[in-house]
């Protein structure tokens, strides 16, 4: 990856729609150049630099709305605000840093890559996550996890109620309280591969003070991967 | 889907320019909800005289003629302020009285809104039409409520557009839907003799605030017992003479941004609803808890 001797592109979307502007930023899809994009007033605008496809840099200063970086694929997308539900939606590679809080869902279906939250997230964040990597700094809201397949959530705060309901093999950690374990969710053992993993986690989002063994450890207690009937309660 | 925003102002100053800040947020709901849109504004007459807000599909009714029918058959004084489908008739005399001949007398004709304060005007339409048939970017007033509806459960209409009031100078807007408001009007109609006029469930839900209100609970606490009577998705903005609350179902199905300054609390379905407020890039901007009730009082 390569970026061009500090040049950085501005987009103002006071001045530009937002179709032109998603569009001058897919139009590098595909390229291995990198590129610095600086988005001035997005105004809480859904489906910001979603489907991005080659490692470009793009800040965005101020709030964004839905779906923002949603599909991403290698780009490294940074939000100086909020974001709205879903943010990094279906990522597949690269890094999203939101530097404000994330509502709902975000990370939902992502399959690679790394979200990093400086804030809060709300409920539902990694809803159904199938392999990427999400840390948020604060805390995250109920239902946190559900359905998880692959991936690791790590929250250096408190998670609200039914943390990682029906999870699969993601993996959890939390530093903080948990409100409450969803179905066949349960508390295991933080073992030294586990420290591991946490502490490289911990670093990429520049969290490297934060000691590992202050994390617990949460995933699937396997019993309703198959239906059961004595389990029909469950579900 | 539907949108909601409110604006809840702090500073006396600013109440010239309610209006102004307000518009802007509910033209932008509008992708939430373009099948009708309307607004409760909160604005005290220096006279503190009561006022009810009518509406007639008639643009061209003769209001004049009826708050003079109306004056003299009831020994009142009433003075109209027509605006396109809608009047504000003030009067000195019981405006409870006054509400119900005046709704009594034409066919279509319908009371919005009773009290002191609130005014309520909604259409079926675009927001940004509404919002120009009724003038709501020159009004002014301490708050207001507002919003843009995608209707879901009951037909689009001028009454089953929102905000919906049940008593005086109170209003609610709705983002959801909820299940047990069946059971719950008729609890209502029989044990506090409540009178609905739509099938709308907002209705409802505005009817049990206002219940709640006239047993003496505050509008926080109004709210509060919300949570446990009304089951299904919403986010709630409500109004008073003097307050603003917001309250979002447990599970917090649906969207709210709150941001709040030295000048003012704002609400939105979405961030992009405020992003035109004067200041908003330095305000406080969250997004309210599941289950919580937040309010705020005119001091």
């Amino acid at each position: 990856m390569t970026v061009r001797g500090g040049n950085e592109v501005v987009i103002d979307l006071a001045e530009e729609t937002l179709r032109s502007a998603n569009t001058r930023l897919q139009s590098l899809n595909g390229s291995m150049e990198g590129v610095r994009f600086r988005i001035r007033n997005p105004g809480g605008v859904h489906a910001l630099a979603c489907g991005l496809d080659a490692p470009l840099h793009v800040e965005i200063d101020g709030h964004a709305g839905y779906f923002c970086a949603g599909m991403n694929q290698h780009a490294d997308v940074e939000i100086n605000g909020n974001a709205g539900q879903g943010v990094a939606e279906n990522m597949m590679s690269g890094t999203v840093r939101v530097h404000g809080d994330a509502s709902q869902s975000a990370g939902a279906t992502a399959h690679g890559g790394l979200l990093v939250v400086d804030g809060n997230a709300a409920a539902r964040c990694g809803i159904s996550l199938k392999g990427a990597d999400i840390v948020v700094k604060g805390d995250v809201g109920h239902m946190s996890m559900f359905m998880a397949q692959a991936g690791r959530l790590v929250v250096l705060g408190d998670a609200g109620d039914a943390l990682g309901d029906s999870i699969y093999e993601a993996r959890i950690y939390v530093r903080g309280a948990v409100d409450g374990l969803g179905a066949d969710c349960i508390e295991k053992t933080l073992d030294g591969e586990h420290e591991r993993e946490l502490r490289e986690l911990l670093d990429l989002a520049g969290c490297s003070g934060v000691d590992p063994g202050s994390f617990r450890r949460y995933g699937s207690a396997r019993q309703l991967y198959n239906f059961k009937v004595e389990n029909v309660g469950q579900y | 889907m539907c949108g909601i925003v409110g604006l809840f102002l702090k500073r006396q100053d600013l109440f010239p320019r309610l209006g102004g800040m307000f518009a802007p947020m509910l033209i932008e709901m509008t992708d939430r909800g373009p099948d009708s849109a309307g607004v409760a504004i909160y604005s005290e007459a220096p006279d503190n005289r009561a006022k009810l807000t009518a509406f007639n599909p008639d643009p061209g009714f003769d209001w004049s003629g009826l708050c003079d029918e109306v004056g003299s058959a009831l020994d009142a004084g009433l003075m109209p302020e027509p605006v396109d489908t809608h009047c504000v008739i003030r009067t000195d005399g019981d405006v409870g009285v006054v509400a119900a001949e005046v709704e009594s007398r034409h066919r279509g004709m319908q009371v919005m809104s009773i009290g002191n304060s609130m005014e309520i005007y909604k259409e079926t339409g675009l927001p940004d039409d509404v919002v120009s048939r009724f003038g709501i970017a020159g009004r002014s007033g301490s708050h207001a409520v507002g919003h843009t509806r995608m209707a879901t459960e009951s037909a689009v209409t001028t009454a089953g557009s929102h905000p919906f009031s049940t008593g005086a100078d109170v209003c609610l807007v709705h983002n959801g839907s909820l299940s047990n408001h069946n059971r719950l009007r008729e609890r209502l109609e029989r044990t506090a003799g409540m009178r609905f006029r739509t099938e709308n469930d907002t209705e409802v839900a505005a009817g049990f605030i206002t219940n709640r209100l006239e047993e003496g609970r505050s509008l926080h606490d109004a709210l509060e017992d919300c949570i446990d009577a009304l089951d299904g998705f919403y986010t709630f903005v409500a109004g008073t003479r003097d307050g603003f609350a917001v309250l979002r179902d447990p599970i917090a199905c649906k969207p709210a941004v709150l941001a709040e300054t030295d000048d003012f609390v704002a609400f939105g379905s979405e961030y992009r609803a405020l992003s035109s407020l004067p200041g908003i890039g330095s305000a406080r901007v969250w997004e309210p808890e599941p289950a919580i009730v937040y309010s705020w009082e005119i001091n």
